[in-house]
């Protein structure tokens, strides 16, 4: 009883594989649910798609991290050898560009690829100590063999008895209430 | 599971005809140049000849590749390489005119060699029969190597014995290796050579990285080709599309690797023996060449191949691919071409001669692609391969 006064975080839904969890989805997309996520125990790409391509800004992340190596690396050598300490090597010239190369391709390697973890984190949210979605206790089980589909009480479509009815005419194993 | 159900499409035997009748009158245009320009026809002809060998033996690498890492997408082209393998008799039987031109093509075959000590130190290996009798050797190595592999793919599919994928792993690794070593000794014959003072150590691996790119260019124009029609169509997922684009973009990736150490250590190095090969690209419309190169066997391609929609729609892809099988004839034309001539130009025997062996390879090409089914039905992880 004391649940049903809480503030609910949304409800989860389990399934026992994965066909039944991408139906789910699907058939959720069509009813008009847009905030909604599911939990599978290992990448399945279908799963992705059926949620929509919600673009990520990681792959925009990456690129001005590896433009920016690129500068960096560059400009490094460039001031280095042409402003702060000229010196005159086997008479090539100060810019010697096609020197610069491997450097410059290494730091646009390096920098991309610190902006990739660190964009990683900031747009996943971890490390978070806590989250909804453990409240469920049967929600161990999406790292072995169950699959997942919680709807967030904040869809515009959300209603506790209508969604949960929603949820148990997708053949789910279980619906749970997931306290926030 | 029946082979019946990935049998060749009726739509091959038109493409085979169409490239057997294109090749004939391109062939018979090219032979009317030869009498015209004799020089001209072998120089144009050496290329052409280069581009179609690097697509078919390419293959052949990227196949004992395949067979050594596994994987779906290596299952998935597998028939389209093993049929590029099948064209090396029609090969070379298309290089043995280059025997006839060897002193239209290449100094040292020339009278004049005895009076260029430099060359005279090298004439113990850059002489016409030792150059035709290794061009036999890697032709016979490379044969035993298709053809072992081929043998145990044919039983492949009639038994479905799942220790042949180990047999083929275990025959990939030393042919792999052997074919690495074999085409940059071919590659010093029959392209460096053409400036017989010039040397580098890089030129074999570069030669070996522009036929990949080519090779896997090739498959993905096939299997845009296939995928358009039955029983190919609902065979070939997004999946697939995206690993053949990455694998491009490896290769190009490679490639350029290759090609900016063969530069950087040269330039660096700063000895005049050397800088000459660049200093000849650098110049009299040469430089455009090479700069087109840069931008379009490289930067372009890299750009677009970021792209993870355009990986996975086989059209886009086949659009990237059709780019690098011309930017790699360019390629060809930029290594071989400043031996012939200071002056950058274009000859219509380079076109010609590109249509009539392609033409012809082609054609051998699908009459081998049509003898079998267009995917290893044999293979233990098919089943998963296709549902990848």
């Amino acid at each position: 009883m004391r649940l049903e006064q809480q503030p609910l975080f949304g409800l989860m839904a389990e399934f026992g594989g994965p066909r039944r969890l991408i139906r789910a989805i699907e058939a959720a997309r069509e009813a008009g649910y847009t905030e909604m996520d599911a939990f599978t125990p290992y990448p399945v790409e279908e799963v992705w798609e059926a949620l929509g391509h919600h673009r990520s800004k990681l792959p925009a992340i990456v690129l001005v991290g590896g433009i920016l190596g690129a500068i960096l690396g560059f400009g490094l050598q460039y001031w280095t050898s042409v402003i702060a300490y000229p010196l005159n090597i086997g008479g090539r010239p100060l810019n010697s560009w096609p020197a610069f190369i491997p450097v410059t391709f290494e730091m646009t390697i390096l920098v991309a690829t610190l902006f990739t973890v660190l964009g990683m984190f900031a747009l996943n949210g971890l490390p978070q100590p806590y989250h909804p979605v453990f409240n469920v206790e049967r929600f161990a089980l999406a790292s072995r063999d169950r699959y997942f589909l919680c709807i967030g009480a904040w869809d515009p479509n959300f209603d506790r008895e209508a969604t949960a009815e929603f949820l148990q005419a997708q053949e789910p194993e279980e619906v749970s209430e997931v306290a926030s | 599971m029946t082979s019946a159900r990935f049998d060749p499409p009726a739509d091959l035997d038109r493409l085979n005809k169409r490239a057997l009748t294109v090749g004939a009158v391109a062939a018979a245009a090219s032979a009317a140049g030869l009498f015209l320009d004799r020089t001209q026809f072998f120089q144009s002809y050496l290329i052409a000849w280069l581009f179609w060998m690097g697509i078919a033996m390419g293959g052949l690498g990227t196949m004992m590749l395949s067979h050594m890492t596994g994987g779906a997408w290596g299952l998935m082209i597998r028939r389209v390489f093993e049929a590029g393998t099948r064209t090396l008799p029609a090969l070379v039987a298309l290089f043995l005119p280059i025997l006839f031109g060897l002193d239209d093509l290449f100094v040292w075959a020339r009278p004049e060699a005895a009076a260029d000590p430099l060359i005279q130190v090298k004439a113990w290996y850059l002489n016409q029969p030792f150059f035709a009798l290794r061009a036999a050797a890697y032709f016979a190595i490379w044969g035993v190597f298709g053809w072992a592999l081929l043998r145990l793919s044919r039983r492949q599919d009639e038994t479905a014995d799942p220790g042949l994928v180990r047999k083929m792993q275990s025959l990939a690794g030393p042919g792999l290796g052997i074919y690495g070593l074999t085409a940059t000794f071919a590659s010093v014959d029959w392209l460096m050579s053409l400036d017989p003072h010039w040397y580098s150590s890089l030129f074999g691996v570069y030669f070996i990285g522009g036929q990949a790119v080519s090779a896997i260019a090739f498959a993905i124009l096939m299997v845009a080709f296939l995928s358009n029609r039955e029983p190919m169509q609902s065979a070939y997922r997004p999946q697939h599309i995206h690993d053949y684009g990455s694998l491009l973009f490896a290769f190009i990736l490679l490639w350029s690797y290759f090609g900016l150490s063969q530069f950087l250590i040269i330039w660096m190095g700063n000895l005049s023996e050397e800088t000459v090969w660049y200093l000849h690209r650098q110049q009299h419309g040469w430089q455009w060449v090479s700069l087109a190169l840069v931008l379009f066997h490289f930067a372009v391609p890299f750009i677009l191949l970021l792209s993870r929609r355009r990986k996975r729609n086989v059209k886009a892809l086949a659009k990237v691919a059709i780019l690098l099988l011309v930017m790699h004839w360019v390629d060809l034309v930029w290594q071989a071409g400043p031996a012939f001539s200071d002056h950058f130009s274009f000859h219509w025997l380079d076109l010609t001669t590109l249509v009539a062996v392609g033409g012809l390879w082609l054609a051998a090409f699908t009459v081998a692609l049509r003898k079998r089914s267009l995917l290893p039905v044999g293979e233990p992880y098919l089943e998963e391969a296709l549902n990848a």
